[in-house]
């Protein structure tokens, strides 16, 4: 199957990821590949199946809404790139 | 008398009685460590202080009188894709290059109840995408069988350990096989217990719907030792199983009269390899002359199995892997923005084959393909799993081999990532379905390598898988076979 180079562009978007032209054949041959094998699910006959995303039958889980101990904030922030007074700190998002 | 060839049991006996100490067992397994982790890799971290530390403690317990947990003072691997608080646990992938867990796992709470002496973390598959061992950013692991070999994968670090003498036994992850085929490939016991029996809260999510915690050991008796402390409900992860956890030992018996056993023939296909499906008929073989009932079965969406798992498994992948955007842990790479910045950390910290598996979740994920994609693979997966409620409607048991090929060698399919996705065809299955599985060892192939015998079991069904995997065991030596080193061990 055919990956374009405008699929390849959409899917390293979505996966804020930057595929530079000379990784970009390789991918794209390696993702055609892909898809050409799992062409054979479309040989399955799914009509009337119901999708199943959890293996074991599972209802919504619900606990009581209370407020519990959870990790202390400088534990949180112990692993952070770059932290200033209690915050997790990031370029600049919004313009001035 | 070497110390690190021995299981767990044996171990925990000879403590209890006295024999040896528990500094006495964690010298002699990280002098073990010593001399083999130059050929062998199969750590990451090693905490080297920590564990003669802990081994001090379970000395001065049982001198002075009191009684010891079974993996008390007893020195193990975890997979560096657990969570250990204060101990760096970074997924073998250089975007978790300096992370320290500020909390425990919960199977690691667990585990330390019990206070084994955990000497380090092991190598695997970046965030375990792989089967080899070869994607760790860090270093690849060797077979100890030979060390030219893969040591399989994702678990490779873990099984490779415990075969090497480098752990007494370890935890393991399984996704797609990531704790069965590194235990087949290293001629170790490795079980991925059902979906929900074990909490993921404080794993490093790959695939959620599909990861497992489980552990890999030298016997099975060391298994359901091991399973009896790791399972159970956890409010920390609302995909745990409520269900009670019965005591897994009781299931260690060597009786398999009247066990009803499946044989899929999907599972014995052409393409197989020779030594691998002698192997594993023989072990059968056996089964049915200890009484068991054998019986070809079929379970017709097999085929179909792996394209399934590789757009699932990466589609969970692609939205788990979304944390890593250098914010709030992990590795930052600065860029003229915020997105920026995210693309650059991301493009610079993550290795090919994670790349690969984000940017197909993401493809199968996107609009126009979705519906052909990523909804016909979840269609499929019921099909599959109901291929397996049909077959244990006449079979307690599935048995198969773990893996179509014994090791192969370091390099041989790392640049054909299709061909490496082929091999996981015996067991992706099973966390589609969400089943228990156990790769017990069964044999050598023509050139030494370790084949192992996959037993499956239904759902919460361990203690059958148990039962039917040690009574193998006990008609075998395998399990008492040590790896030689090559250049290491005469």
């Amino acid at each position: 199957m055919n990956v374009t180079k405008d699929d390849m562009k959409n899917v390293a978007m979505l996966s804020r990821l930057s595929v530079p032209d000379n990784e970009a054949a390789k991918y794209m041959e390696q993702l055609g590949n892909f898809l050409e094998y799992v062409e054979n699910l479309k040989g399955v006959d799914t009509d009337d199946v119901e999708p199943t995303t959890y293996a074991l039958p599972m209802e919504n889980v619900f606990r009581d809404d209370v407020v519990r101990p959870s990790l202390p904030r400088d534990a949180a922030l112990s692993n952070a790139p770059l932290k200033e007074d209690g915050y997790f700190k990031v370029p600049r998002v919004l313009e001035e | 008398m070497a110390l690190y060839d021995k299981p767990a049991h044996v171990l925990h006996e000879m403590l209890a009685k006295k024999e040896i100490s528990s500094v006495e067992l964690t010298e002699d397994v990280l002098a073990r460590m010593d001399k083999v982790e130059k050929s062998i890799g199969a750590y990451i971290t090693v905490t080297r202080d920590d564990a003669l530390r802990t081994a001090e403690e379970t000395d001065k317990k049982i001198s002075s009188g009191e009684e010891i947990s079974f993996l008390e003072g007893i020195p193990c691997g975890i997979k560096d894709n657990i969570c250990t608080n204060g101990i760096k646990t970074t997924c073998a992938s250089k975007i978790l290059e300096n992370f320290v867990p500020p909390y425990d796992a919960t199977v690691i709470t667990k585990l330390k109840q019990e206070k084994p002496v955990i000497i380090g973390k092991t190598n695997l598959d970046e965030f375990a995408m792989g089967g080899s061992t070869e994607n760790s950013a860090f270093h690849a692991t060797h077979n100890p069988w030979n060390i030219d070999c893969v040591p399989g994968g994702s678990s490779g670090g873990s099984a490779a350990a415990v075969a090497s003498g480098s752990a007494i036994w370890a935890l393991g992850s399984d996704t797609g096989g990531s704790i069965r085929q590194p235990a087949s490939f290293c001629g170790v016991v490795g079980m991925k217990p059902t979906y929900g029996r074990v909490s993921r809260y404080g794993l490093v999510a790959y695939a959620s719907s599909l990861d497992q915690i489980g552990p890999i050991t030298r016997d099975v008796t060391d298994c359901a030792n091991i399973l009896n402390i790791i399972s159970g409900h956890d409010d920390m992860d609302s995909t745990s199983s409520a269900a009670d956890v019965p005591d897994y030992t009781k299931s260690l018996v060597a009786d398999v009269k009247g066990l009803k056993i499946g044989m899929p023939k999907e599972y014995f296909i052409d393409g197989i390899d020779e030594d691998i499906n002698n192997a594993v008929r023989k072990a059968i073989d056996e089964l049915k002359a200890m009484g068991a009932d054998v019986k070809e079965i079929s379970l017709p969406h097999t085929a179909y199995a792996i394209a399934t798992y590789y757009l699932i498994a990466p589609a969970e992948a692609a939205t788990n892997l979304e944390r890593y955007d250098g914010v709030s842990y992990g590795e930052r790479v600065d860029g003229a923005d915020v997105v920026d910045m995210m693309k650059n950390t991301r493009t610079q910290k993550f290795g090919d084959e994670v790349k690969r598996r984000i940017m197909i979740g993401n493809y199968a994920l996107s609009a126009g393909y979705y519906d052909a994609y990523y909804l016909k693979a979840l269609k499929v997966r019921t099909l599959i799993q109901r291929d397996y409620t049909e077959a244990f409607k006449d079979v307690d048991v599935i048995a198969c081999p773990t893996a179509p090929t014994p090791a192969y060698k370091i390099g041989e399919m790392i640049d054909d990532p299709l061909k490496m996705y082929l091999q996981d065809v015996c067991t992706v299955p099973l966390n589609l379905a969400g089943l228990p599985g156990i790769s017990v060892p069964c044999g050598y192939s023509s050139n030494g390598m370790p084949i192992g015998l996959q037993i499956i079991g239904r759902p919460l069904g361990e203690e059958t898988v148990i039962r039917a995997a040690y009574a193998y065991e006990q008609s075998q030596n395998f399990h008492n076979d040590m790896a030689k080193i090559g250049g290491v061990d005469a």
